[in-house]
């Protein structure tokens, strides 16, 4: 289905359903989200059954902080649409997707590992990518980039977030 | 005895005049052309152990592959096992959950080992001066030769082992 | 241990009869596990009880790294996670961040990029062929994988500068044209690349080592591997035709004429013969690409001032460097020309705000790029939803239940690159 099509056919259940850019969101509270996604998956016509992706945006000073994205897809009807949830910035909780997509252990885990945004229900919530005993989320934006500064004969280079060049 | 003059590559002997080298040559004639032997015999088969990382490990299975042969020099045989080589390409970047297994391995080597930092994420941190890479193995381990490239072509890399089998054969064998 | 008649392992001291199990550590530096993957491994004598992944161990920032710099910048971060299929990652974020711009490449630029892709894919297929084979003892696979490997690596120095981590498609298009005799070398790589496949196919196909190592082993059906989210050769030899190029394309793909081979028995030797049909079908698209290209003259980048990458590039006499004229415009003809050009190079382009997903079928499964920009200069977020990672998360499943030879053969099948897992 053409992204107008799909995005009449979600309508009635996701009223305020978005298309932009070719692409359709929907924008759901967390308290919903495995229902919507069930929804999803299982409306005839719609199917989208594959999760391809999962990750989570930081607007810092914005409430929710966090954004969840789930990008699904539909192997059969060859469609995707983005499932979005917010997630406060003090406690960012959101159900865990894994009893509907196996899948989404790792991602989830990735996110947990990233943002620090805590998925309820995941059966083994730990940090993936970053050593063990790492302290932080590193892609939060208040999180510095790291690294030591460069060190050249009579000049100094400020560190990357420092050039003010954008 | 006379001194053999290779230019630039007098370790050890830097800031001597020739008279105070062929002194010193004179006085240990004996220790020196045992080290030579024995360092031909150490740099004509080096054993590399396999430490590759990333997109530089891909080239480093390149320079051994058919086309750029490595065992022209007598390396062709990555050893997998870190007790039984001699020599440790670190082919990419070394993110900080990796650095420790890296010391580890190096500990295991036994001696004499040498170090090749290939490429530069290997060398200085690369283009990731971020908090996940170390910024450079010679934090970790000492380094004998640096290999710049991103990544480095097969001809870069068998420039830097030949300038460590240079290195090898011509540095003092009972440190 | 579970006690077989006859075999009793008592323990030494108390003489009780031994039932534990042992934990065995795989990794990360193991000249099998392509890469720094780490597998904890609980073993009953050979067979594995549980199999658990430990990844990370290349992690680099990448996506943390892309927020810092500009957005052509960014190609050059991201052609780097997926180190043997760098073309898609460039691909991936440049179609990401056109959408987002509203901008499409020109015909020829998009004709080239298909091309160099699908000359990618025939690449990564070759080291998949070369370290499957020296994974399972077939050290001189790995000669002649690599062998035809420089092959494509020499078309593809001539037409970026370099073997690995090209940074060659940009957004907007692709940053140099196609090299004279560019084309001449891929239609020799045409004309010699089926009388090797084929050589690979009289070596392993019917090679009863090769059959017995890999049949039936890494099986995971059609359902676990949607349930997954695995995709790629390994979805496609469990009997589901899934392609993005067929499914929603991008790029032009849907004027290609090409099949997408799957096989049914999901295992490895399945993914093994669906890669080798992949690369005949990456050939069949290399050679519609070279004959459309020279009807399609034109443009290698988009023309807008704004978006364009400002320099131009030409082979000189020592290598591809900036065009002498190009030079000689900037620095002495004209003063917009060289304030344009410098605030193209160091502000780049300026995105307007929005999130896009973009996938693409690289050759390991869907490559997605999730964009997001707050219409800056500098991306806001770039997740590389990489296939070599989810792919991983099925690892488990296809060896558990095995013997512990068979993880190597499986994992072997899987071609995973770690680069991209842990990005």
């Amino acid at each position: 289905m053409s992204p107008e099509q799909l995005a009449e056919a979600v309508r009635g259940r996701f009223p305020d359903v978005m298309v932009a850019r070719g692409e359709v969101v929907v924008v759901v509270d967390r308290d919903e989200l495995l229902g919507a996604l069930a929804w999803l998956r299982d409306e005839p016509g719609v199917e989208l059954g594959f999760l391809s992706s999962l990750t989570a945006t930081d607007w810092p000073g914005t409430e929710p902080r966090f954004w969840v994205a789930y990008e699904l897809r539909s192997m059969t009807q060859r469609h995707r649409l983005r499932v979005k949830v917010g997630a406060a910035g003090d406690d960012p909780r959101v159900p865990s997707v894994t009893p509907l997509f196996p899948t989404a252990n790792w991602h989830e885990r990735e996110t947990f590992d990233f943002y620090g945004v805590t998925f309820d229900g995941h059966p083994d919530l730990t940090r993936m990518l970053m050593p063990e005993d790492w302290e932080g989320h590193p892609l939060r934006k208040d999180e510095p980039l790291g690294g030591v500064p460069t060190w050249f004969k009579g000049a100094r280079v400020p560190p990357v977030d420092e050039r003010g060049m954008a | 005895m006379p001194v053999e003059r290779i230019e630039g590559h007098h370790l050890g002997q830097m800031g001597k005049t020739p008279e105070e080298i062929e002194e010193e040559v004179e006085r240990g004639v004996l220790l020196t052309s045992l080290d030579r032997a024995v360092g031909w015999a150490r740099k004509q088969s080096m054993w590399p152990a396999t430490f590759g990382l990333a997109c530089c490990a891909i080239e480093m299975m390149s320079t051994g592959a058919g086309q750029y042969d490595l065992s022209r020099w007598g390396m062709e045989l990555f050893r997998a096992s870190p007790r039984q080589s001699d020599l440790m390409i670190v082919a990419g970047r070394v993110s900080q959950k990796m650095a420790p297994v890296l010391r580890r391995i190096y500990d295991q080597m036994p001696e004499p080992k040498w170090v090749i930092s290939m490429g530069v994420c290997a060398s200085a941190g690369g283009m990731f001066t971020n908090y996940a890479i170390v910024q450079g193995v010679d934090t970790i381990v000492p380094v004998d030769v640096y290999v710049p490239g991103c990544p480095p072509k097969p001809e870069m890399l068998m420039h830097g082992i030949l300038t460590l089998q240079h290195k090898v054969r011509t540095s003092e064998t009972f440190r | 241990m579970i006690p077989e008649p006859g075999i009793e392992v008592r323990d030494a001291v108390t003489g009780e009869l031994r039932e534990e199990t042992m934990i065995i550590n795989m990794g990360p530096q193991h000249p099998a596990t392509h890469g720094v993957l780490r597998l904890l491994l609980e073993l009953d004598g050979e067979t594995i009880v549980t199999c658990k992944p430990i990844i990370g161990y290349l992690h680099t920032g990448i996506e943390k790294n892309t927020e810092y710099r500009t957005w052509m910048q960014g190609v050059t971060f991201v052609t780097r996670a997926d180190y043997l299929s760098p073309f898609f990652n460039e691909l991936g974020y440049c179609l990401a961040v056109e959408r987002l711009l509203g901008i499409e490449a020109p015909p020829r630029a998009q004709l080239i990029r298909v091309l160099v892709c699908e000359l990618n894919r025939i690449q990564s297929h070759l080291v998949y062929v070369a370290t499957a084979g020296m994974e399972l003892g077939a050290v001189s696979l790995m000669l002649y994988g690599f062998r035809e490997r420089e092959v494509v690596l020499d078309i593809f120095e001539a037409i970026t500068g370099l073997r690995m981590n090209h940074a060659y498609i940009r957004i907007g298009g692709v940053v140099m044209d196609l090299p004279e005799g560019g084309e001449r070398k891929i239609r020799d790589l045409l004309d010699v690349l089926p009388g090797r496949i084929d050589e690979y196919e009289t070596l392993l196909n019917d090679n009863p080592i090769w059959r017995e190592r890999n049949e039936g082993v890494g099986r995971l059906s059609a359902e676990d591997c949607l349930a997954y989210g695995v995709t790629g050769p390994i979805l496609r030899s469990a009997g589901v035709a899934a392609d993005l190029r067929k499914d929603m394309p991008y790029c032009g793909y849907e004027t290609f004429d090409f099949d997408v081979p799957t096989r049914t028995a999901a295992d490895s030797y399945a993914r093994y013969q669906v890669r080798l049909a992949e690369m005949r079908e990456s050939m069949k698209i290399v050679r519609q690409a070279i004959e459309r290209l020279a009807d399609t003259p034109g443009d290698y980048m988009v023309e807008d001032p704004k978006v364009r990458w400002p320099a131009r590039l030409s082979v000189g006499p020592d290598g591809i460097g900036n065009d002498p004229e190009y030079l000689s415009h900037i620095m002495e003809e004209s003063m917009e020309a060289l304030i344009h050009h410098f605030k193209m190079v160091t502000q780049g382009v300026e995105v307007p705000a929005g999130e896009v997903y973009q996938a693409v079928e690289g050759p390991r499964g869907e490559l997605g790029f999730y964009v997001v920009s707050d219409g800056g200069h500098r991306p806001y977020r770039v997740k590389i939803r990489d296939p070599s990672f989810v792919n991983l998360q099925a690892f488990p499943k296809m060896v558990e239940g095995g013997l512990i030879a068979d993880v190597i053969a499986t994992n072997a099948g899987l071609d995973p690159v770690m680069g991209g897992v842990d990005r």
